[in-house]
């Protein structure tokens, strides 16, 4: 008997603590969650955005799975997220939502091979042979083909991908997914996959270590990391066959093209001559229809302002954080993106 | 009167004396429903996982989240290995360490600054180690595979090991340590008096008379071992393939549940697949309830000897 009691005052105990943490509701601020990708840009925007407008906004970078989760379960106004909703992801929300794209970002791939500080080519299938384990050696006929006048040693390669799951690698295995069928075959695109071949470093910092000191290394980090690293990358061939060095400017162009009214595309390898091809949009997620969970009308407004001045005043802040601005084509669909969310079915903007 | 009082007093005394006892009760009670609640929620969550891909999710060789087929096989080779290489290696260790503190110096400055200093690896976080062991020990263990002739990658279930062990040593250490230290003297010396050297003293009278509690303490470090998860996902090289010979295994990348967890729960982005996860979690419970049973039994059966 005094045992049940005790087993009935602990439960007491436990739920009387969870019950104190959900009941911190906060009223006036904008809660996000999601992307670590966006994160930084994400943290200046809003900090500006707070000393304009007075609107302060909460955004955790939990990652791109946890921002949808967290929508899902209508915690926050807006998630952040690398990646489209999935068909799954999309049949548990089960009411139309909203991508809203925030700036772009490009995958780089970096490299360690000694001899060679700059410059190295790659097109995509070959990138995609390495990462199969079917080239192994830096000095193959493949890679040598693309880089005329390059003496490539005769060097093991070392792949390297990330381990944790993540936005970066979705992106990268969509790209080879895109450009190589034995790879669309065999492993697929996704944050984590069954990599065929190589070590795994967690987060940008581990792939970045691991290239750094591993001779014969390649590895994939976001431009940005690369750029604040000080890290080789190598140019890649995109779809018109041209190598393109990634660049804010390139990744940018890479969007600048005909896009769908939902923004909701996949830019790898892609159609514009000029642009980078392995990069992607971010995106915010919204719900389309701004009235639910006794959601008041002034926030749901608050919301699409903050969104609105995202793709406007804040892309002058994408290119000193190392992320690419919207193209003229992205924040032209964004606007219309953002104009058809409705409260009550009525627009807001 | 005089009766009276004293009566009183022991009643607020008692009444003390049941508060007290029952907050005793209840605090150990919400440990022990925390610890079923853990465990059902992990049965509760993996479900779909079990349901949907059985026993076979065991033994199976592939991780393979596009396709949704997930095999544990290679995570649970990856965390028995690393653990109990790291144990051996950390072993010689630990016992010297709590040997020499609880016996040949237990007082002193040199005793002091061993003993903090030995306590500050336990308080060194994880990360720290696992981003140290990247960048300085990589590169050396590198050299060694390049001697020895196998694949250079620095990165693998070798370097995880290494790395563990130092990480674990302090627990056994401490725990050595002090019941060296509370050796009853009478013992030492009526065994100093029948002529033992330092050595035997330490040989026939302190390590039989400590043995369970320094298995104890292996048991606790192992326990740390099995679930340490951020020095262990730098340094593992993460990879669910599984080589063929032993020598590769040991020496070229692997992967622990606890990492694979820690790398991919995050972004787990369909219900299978976090469901598989889980069940790693589970799983890695399993082996630790198990591992700690048959600890508890060998300890049992040390000290009835």
């Amino acid at each position: 008997m005094k045992v049940v009691k005790s087993l009935q005052l602990a439960v007491v105990a436990i739920a009387s603590v969870c019950l104190s943490q959900s009941a911190s509701a906060q009223d006036n601020t904008l809660l996000g969650a999601g992307s670590t990708f966006v994160y930084p840009l994400f943290s200046k925007i809003f900090a500006d955005y707070d000393a304009a407008k007075h609107v302060k906004v909460n955004y955790q970078s939990i990652g791109s799975g946890g921002g949808i989760l967290q929508l899902t379960n209508k915690t926050v106004d807006f998630g952040g997220s690398d990646a489209p909703l999935n068909d799954e992801q999309d049949k548990k929300i089960g009411v139309p939502v909203l991508h809203i794209p925030m700036a772009s970002g490009a995958v780089v791939v970096s490299y360690n091979v000694p001899g060679v500080a700059t410059g190295l080519k790659l097109s995509g299938k070959d990138l995609a042979d390495i990462y199969l384990g079917k080239i192994t050696k830096w000095n193959s006929p493949l890679i040598a083909d693309a880089n005329p006048g390059v003496k490539l040693p005769d060097l093991g390669i070392v792949v390297v991908h990330r381990s944790d799951g993540s936005g970066t690698s979705y992106i990268f295995t969509d790209f080879l997914t895109k450009v190589n069928e034995d790879w669309a075959k065999k492993v697929g695109k996704a944050g984590a996959v069954n990599w065929p071949a190589g070590l795994g470093g967690k987060g940008n910092a581990g792939v970045e270590g691991l290239v750094k000191q591993t001779p014969g290394a390649i590895g994939y980090v976001e431009l940005a990391y690369a750029i604040q690293n000080h890290m080789p990358y190598a140019s890649v061939q995109n779809k018109s066959g041209k190598y393109i060095t990634p660049t804010l400017e390139t990744t940018t162009l890479s969007s600048n093209v005909t896009l769908p009214a939902d923004s909701k595309v996949s830019l790898t390898n892609t159609d514009n001559a000029k642009g980078y091809p392995i990069t992607s949009f971010t995106w915010a997620l919204i719900y389309k229809e701004q009235n639910y969970g006794g959601r008041s009308a002034e926030r749901a407004k608050q919301l699409l302002e903050l969104l609105w001045y995202n793709i406007h005043d804040g892309q002058k802040e994408c290119a000193p954080l190392n992320y690419a601005p919207l193209s003229k084509s992205a924040v032209k669909v964004a606007e219309k993106i953002l104009k058809s969310a409705t409260y009550n079915g009525k627009s807001i903007l | 009167m005089d009766k009276n009082k004293r009566l009183d007093l022991s009643y607020s005394q008692m009444k003390w004396e049941t508060i007290f006892k029952r907050l005793l009760i209840v605090m150990s009670a919400i440990i022990l429903l925390l610890v079923v609640g853990v465990f059902f929620t992990l049965i509760v969550e993996s479900w779909p996982s079990i349901k949907s891909l059985g026993v076979k999710f065991l033994w199976g060789k592939v991780w393979d989240p596009v396709n949704n087929i997930y095999g544990a096989y290679p995570f649970l080779i990856g965390t028995l290995l690393t653990s109990f290489t790291a144990l051996i290696i950390s072993i010689p260790f630990s016992y010297a360490i709590a040997i020499y503190l609880g016996e040949y110096n237990p007082k002193g400055w040199l005793s002091d600054l061993l003993k903090n200093t030995i306590e500050l690896i336990a308080a060194v976080p994880s990360i720290i180690y696992g981003f140290w062991a990247l960048f300085v020990l990589v590169p050396e263990v590198r050299k060694l595979e390049t001697a020895i002739h196998v694949t250079p990658y620095g990165v693998g279930v070798f370097t995880a090991s290494l790395v563990l062990a130092v990480m674990i040593i302090p627990y056994a250490a401490a725990l050595g340590t002090s019941l060296i230290r509370m050796v009853p003297s009478p013992l030492k010396e009526g065994a100093y008096a029948l002529g033992a050297t330092r050595f035997e003293v330490i040989r026939s009278v302190i390590l039989p008379y400590t043995r369970s509690g320094l298995f104890a303490g292996i048991l606790l470090s192992l326990g740390r071992a099995l679930g340490e998860t951020m020095a262990v996902t730098v340094l593992i090289g993460n990879t669910s393939a599984i080589a063929n010979t032993f020598k590769d295994i040991f020496f070229g990348p692997g992967n622990t549940m606890a990492s694979v967890i820690a790398n991919e729960f995050a972004e787990a982005d369909h219900a299978l697949y976090l469901s598989a996860l889980i069940e790693l979690g589970l799983v890695l419970f399993f082996v630790t309830v198990i591992i700690n049973l048959i600890g508890k039994r060998i300890i049992t059966k040390y000290t009835n000897n």
